[in-house]
């Protein structure tokens, strides 16, 4: 055979293998709004940049009938590419092939793949759209969704991990993107479950449907197992391209360095955004699109724990995580998963050299026996967990009231936050004023002639004692008395002094979050 | 579920034109009243209420199989009181105190979801 001849022949079962499923598998993805695996590669990847390995990879299956059954790539694509120029390693299970269902081989493609994203330190993207194990390869099915996990678990904090669920991701196999950074769901598309309707059906006689139990808005919403929700798979991977450009390629690297932009101080004017009145609702999101660079914020969970902001800015073009209670639901206050949020997103940025700014506005924790029950002292714990163990620069800005025990846990000195500001309207006490003077004057308001009026005047006398910056700055508590427009320069000034900080923390082999 | 939540806070509250037509809920920490949204699964949120062991709840769905007391029977603290059907398991289900039987509220072949009232004691 000549050489030409060769060649042809690759060509030829080339094309047989970009067949994936064949043309009525293909049909029924497009039928269910699904591009195929192919094309979402494609789509995500800088033009031309992809390029895929083992497409000739068979399974060695030979129960069941699976012997003479051809399973084109055996159901994955692996390969390597860029995304605005950054290389990335990406898998994504072919929903025609076999219902993208996970075999030893399938397996062994994509732990290759995450084996060469840890060796090439650079990020790692799977799309998810499988039926789960291959049950006709059974344990060696089981094997496989084992070593990616461990792979998983071992790449965490090195390189950044995204998982796309663009399909049904059922079962075991939940736990590769729960262990991953971040989770990309698309509505209508995305299902991920332990156990599925049927299950739940016959053992509980629960009737639920798929959407309801583990749609995209379920897990955008509720459970807090999804960080970004789009409407469309394009949108999701729109989101994909702009979160990559906010993070570092590994975690000895710094994310990409911008060109620096004033806010749009014309939109965003922190002194109008703050009500002066603590109990007054304001959207924090506000301060800080007054603080950022071009006035941008790409937020991450934002339908989840909403009292609890987090996300990614830019400060003189460099990135930066915050963390920011919002007044604007629950009074901003810290609970459950407000606190699983933040520490998780604490720890991200820590792992990955991304200084914190922490905007803090909160009455405390949220009252209530079924927050107590569960467990809102151990999930409480977290937040403090992450921000004491940060080594990456920490910074604090006090925009209203920080009462009790939220105000030690939101990044305070006492935590070894490098800097931290208070605006002039800070209040910064052990609890809101009628709750304090209710207790520390109970005797005088009880014995009064008016209670109410004197309530009302021992609240006011408290208010003017303790609603103050000035009883923490005058410990040292507080570094800094600002003005609100001085923010921004503030920021700029302590993350730029704080670039070669040191924090060395005594050795050990790991702690033990309150996970 | 599949409705945008109430509390997305898309839109920027801080806009006075706005602000006027938002109505905003009331939580109270430590007396201080606080005007905010309310998140759905705060308002969702399962009021805690005194368990009365005289009032015998499933602990799991199933089918219930067999009712071994009748109402008016005295009975003791692990006594059979039946048989329920669970996860393809025959699970016996014991007295947890001293009592007499008021009411049995499942009969035999009945499928009963979680925490459904089975039987109560006087």
């Amino acid at each position: 055979m000549s050489l030409k001849r060769k060649i042809l022949e690759l060509q030829k079962k080339r094309e047989k293998v970009l067949q994936g499923g064949g043309e009525k598998a293909i049909e029924k993805q497009v039928a269910m709004g699904k591009m195929t695996a192919r094309e979402r590669i494609i789509t995500l990847l800088d033009e031309n940049s992809f390029h895929e390995y083992d497409m000739f990879v068979e399974h060695e299956a030979r129960d069941f009938g699976m012997a003479t059954k051809v399973l084109h790539g055996d159901g994955v694509i692996i390969g390597t590419g860029t995304i605005y120029g950054a290389p990335i390693c990406i898998y994504a299970q072919d929903f025609t092939v076999a219902g993208g269902s996970l075999g030893l081989m399938h397996a062994r493609k994509i732990t290759k793949i995450m084996d060469h994203a840890m060796k090439l330190r650079v990020p790692l993207i799977g799309i998810n759209d499988s039926g789960g194990a291959r049950i006709q390869e059974g344990v060696n099915s089981l094997a496989g969704y084992g070593e990616i996990f461990y792979r998983n678990t071992i790449a965490s904090g090195v390189i950044p991990q995204i998982s796309v669920i663009l399909g049904p991701c059922a079962g075991g196999a939940v736990y590769s993107p729960a262990l991953t950074d971040f989770v990309f769901v698309v509505d209508k598309i995305s299902k991920m479950f332990i156990t599925g309707p049927e299950v739940i059906k016959t053992v509980l006689g629960e009737e639920i449907s798929m959407e309801d139990l583990g749609g995209a808005r379920v897990h955008s919403e509720i459970t807090g197992n999804a960080h970004f929700y789009a409407e469309s798979e394009i949108e999701c991977f729109d989101q994909v391209k702009k979160l990559i450009t906010y993070i570092p390629w590994n975690n000895s690297k710094k994310a990409y360095s911008f060109e620096a932009k004033e806010p749009k101080i014309d939109q965003y004017k922190i002194d109008e955004i703050i009500p002066g009145n603590p109990k007054d609702p304001y959207d924090v999101r506000d301060v800080v699109r007054a603080v950022t660079d071009d006035s941008d914020f790409f937020e991450i969970q934002e339908l989840w724990a909403a009292n609890i902001v987090i996300g990614f800015g830019r400060m003189n073009g460099q990135t930066v995580g915050f963390v920011c209670n919002q007044p604007l639901v629950l009074a901003g206050v810290l609970d459950i998963d407000s606190s699983d949020k933040a520490a998780r997103f604490i720890r991200y940025c820590d792992a990955f050299n991304i200084p914190i700014i922490t905007l803090v506005d909160l009455p405390g924790y949220l009252p209530g026996a079924d927050q107590e029950h569960a467990g809102v002292i151990r999930h409480g714990a977290k937040i403090l967990y992450a921000y004491s163990e940060a080594s990456v620069p920490k910074i604090t800005v006090i925009l209203r009231k920080a009462y009790g025990g939220g105000y030690i846990a939101m990044n305070s000195r006492h935590l070894n936050a490098d800097f931290v500001f208070a605006l002039p309207g800070a209040e910064i006490a052990v609890m809101g004023p009628e709750g304090a003077a209710n207790i520390i004057f109970r005797k005088e308001i009880m014995s009064a002639e008016d209670p109410e009026k004197m309530r009302k005047q021992k609240v006011k006398e408290y208010k003017e004692k303790f609603a103050n910056p000035y009883v923490a700055a005058a410990k040292g508590y507080v570094d800094s008395v600002i003005e609100p427009e001085e923010t921004r320069k503030l920021l700029l000034h302590a993350i730029e002094v704080s670039k070669n900080k040191v924090d060395t923390k005594p050795d050990k082999k790991h702690g033990i979050p309150p996970f | 579920m599949a409705t945008k939540p109430k509390t997305s806070t898309k839109a920027s509250v801080s806009k006075k034109e706005e602000e006027s037509k938002v109505r905003f809920n009331t939580l109270v920490v430590n007396d201080d009243k606080y005007r905010t949204f309310l998140t759905e699964k705060y308002k969702n949120r399962k009021k805690w209420e005194k368990p009365d062991l005289k009032k015998i709840l499933s602990q799991i769905s199933g089918t219930v199989i067999k009712v071994y007391v009748e109402e008016g029977q005295k009975v003791k603290e692990g006594d059979l009181m039946m048989v329920l059907e669970a996860m393809k398991m025959k699970n016996k289900i014991y007295f947890p105190i001293d009592g007499t039987v008021k009411k049995i509220h499942v009969s035999e072949n009945e499928k009963i979801p979680r925490e459904h009232l089975m039987i109560e004691l006087k």
